[in-house]
């Protein structure tokens, strides 16, 4: 494996490329729609699992994490097959809705929506238990004492659990969207970044510039940019939610 | 104060219903993988001329139909027993054999057409191989960097936790050179090597042991105990929790990684199961059936695996949290 020095030469390709910019902005938009709405079902349905007994905390606790524990493979084989055009179950219900079948995966509209889709559909057990967590440790005698104020329910959940839950918020967006960075199994299972290059992300780019091209400088060129996104992201929002405490 | 106490009832209620309701929906793909995987294929009812196939069915069939059909036939038999029709029931009974063939076909052809079960092996034992040695490692890493003092431990330190900052996906390349430099290429430990400093693990151990006195450790050395001792008879016993998240961690990871076999290994018989599945569905022969039985076999593990530490789950993920 010789090398050759070129310079700049691997990341002024990587730019040029339309593989690789399609799949920054598809990977920037991803991770737009789907890390809020990580965070925002975790604290949703933590908010309502946590003034349940200790009993019904565990059940679902352990019924949303369980989906989540087999692999992403697993995960993305069945989904393929519940997006199939002609037997899956999203069509079923599409057409029981009395809309037209619509071609899921296959036409590049509606690709990426539907990557969206299943991202968000899929339960968010690891926040809703690091929530949980942290719901459980917020001082009760706070919630006592906004309640003699006269503060009603959904007050001193947004005046009390919310604020004191901000360094797990800030841990979640993080941890998702680094995640979210590097979206890559869904991909290769699914759609193999099509149709043309409309469900094209940065890491499936450079598995196919690496492993299947043999550009190793320019798939380490992507790599780096990669890199930097997933460092400028933790920095950017570890800077705004801890700005917007004081 | 009685509405009041009714509204809260109610309010419970809703809440209860929307939870399961919730839960239900996040646990129908899983649902879907089984019921898929039991479904019955191109089946002949008497009543139709024409086998028709219920894994590919337009509606889908929302449970395996194999069930209400060997109930079926079961009825029938019965009744024609009852007649004393001896060859209509011989009929029936064929059929239910048929049945239960048919809804245990994925499985039958999965073991004997492909390689899950090698890959169910090589999953397992790479990843306990692999947890048993980041959990040991880690361990010792910990240890030192927690209660021991030398030049340049803060630098070593920080070098390590720096390196949890590169996903993986960021150095595939250079660690792909790395194991074909060393001809660990299409080898398992091409999977092993590369983990084994895992340094969110070192870091872990870490934190942790910062916590034990350094009496303890100081009493045993007076006592005349050897480092050896010290780290097997003292660390270990009091890092055992700590190493019990580790090491389910660990092997969560290991066994659902995916983009690195799938890079190192294209020998059929070394493959992992998530590599595996992959070339099941690449092949393009395998029927959805087939597909959702594969991945049954690949589900079960971690779930069954789940249930039996779900503890130490909940405990790995807070540590993280709530820091």
């Amino acid at each position: 494996m010789g090398s050759t020095w070129v310079g700049m030469e691997n990341y002024i390709d990587a730019f040029e490329s339309t593989a690789f910019r399609i799949s920054l902005w598809n990977t920037f938009l991803y991770t737009i729609v789907t890390v809020p709405a990580f965070v925002i079902t975790a604290l949703l349905i933590a908010t309502l699992v946590q003034p349940l007994g200790k009993m019904s905390q565990s059940f679902f606790r352990a019924a949303f994490y369980l989906p989540t524990v087999t692999s992403m493979v697993i995960i993305a084989m069945v989904w393929r097959w519940m997006y199939n055009y002609k037997f899956g179950l999203f069509n079923y219900i599409v057409g029981w809705l009395g809309m037209e079948p619509v071609n899921w995966l296959g036409q590049s509209d509606t690709a990426l929506l539907s990557l969206m889709i299943m991202s968000i559909l899929i339960p968010p057990g690891a926040g809703i238990i690091i929530y949980l967590a942290a719901m459980n440790e917020i001082d009760q005698t706070l919630y006592e004492a906004a309640k003699i104020d006269g503060a009603n329910a959904f007050q001193r959940w947004l005046r009390i659990t919310i604020p004191m839950l901000k360094p797990t918020t800030l841990y979640l967006f993080i941890l998702s969207t680094i995640g979210s960075f590097q979206v890559f199994t869904q991909i290769i299972m699914m759609t193999g970044g099509g149709p043309g290059n409309a469900t094209e992300t940065i890491v499936h780019v450079i598995y196919k510039t690496a492993f299947r091209d043999f550009k190793f400088g320019l798939a380490s060129a992507q790599s780096v940019i990669l890199f930097f996104i997933i460092m400028i992201f933790a920095i950017f929002q570890y800077r705004t939610l801890r700005s917007d405490h004081h | 104060m009685k509405s009041n106490d009714v509204n809260h009832k109610i309010g419970k209620l809703l809440i209860y219903v929307s939870l399961i309701f919730m839960a239900l929906v996040s646990l129908l793909p899983l649902y879907w993988v089984f019921s898929t995987s039991l479904q019955l294929p191109s089946y002949q009812n008497e009543n139709m001329e024409e086998p028709i196939n219920f894994v590919e069915s337009a509606p889908p069939k929302l449970y395996p139909v194999g069930i209400g059909e060997y109930f079926h036939q079961w009825q029938e038999r019965e009744k024609a027993e009852d007649a004393g029709d001896q060859k209509d029931a011989a009929y029936h009974d064929q059929k239910m054999d048929e049945v239960v063939t048919k809804t245990f076909e994925g499985f039958t052809v999965l073991f004997e057409r492909t390689k899950i079960l090698r890959w169910l092996f090589n999953s397992l034992y790479i990843s306990i191989l692999a947890t048993l040695a980041i959990v040991l490692i880690d361990t010792m890493s910990g240890y030192v960097l927690a209660k021991k003092n030398f030049p340049g431990k803060m630098i070593i330190f920080w070098a390590i936790i720096s390196t949890m900052m590169i996903p993986e996906q960021v150095t595939l390349v250079p660690t792909f050179m790395m194991v074909q430099k060393l001809q660990l290429f299409n080898t398992h430990w091409a999977l092993i090597f590369p983990s084994l400093a895992l340094a969110f693990g070192v870091f872990l151990m870490r934190q942790f042991l910062l916590a034990i006195p350094n009496e303890l450790i100081e009493a045993a050395k007076i006592d005349g105990a050897s480092e050896w001792k010290i780290f097997w008879t003292i660390i270990v016993p009091l890092a055992k929790p700590a190493m019990a998240v580790l090491g389910i961690f660990t092997f969560v990871l290991m066994w659902n990684s995916f983009l690195w076999p799938i890079i190192v290994l294209n020998d059929e018989n070394l493959l992992t199961l998530p590599a595996g599945l992959k070339t099941l569905q690449d092949a393009n022969l395998a029927s959805f059936k087939l597909l959702m039985t594969g991945a049954t076999v690949a589900a079960i593990p971690m779930i069954v695996f789940f249930l039996l530490f779900q503890k130490y789950f909940v405990k790995g993920l807070s540590m993280g949290g709530v820091k």
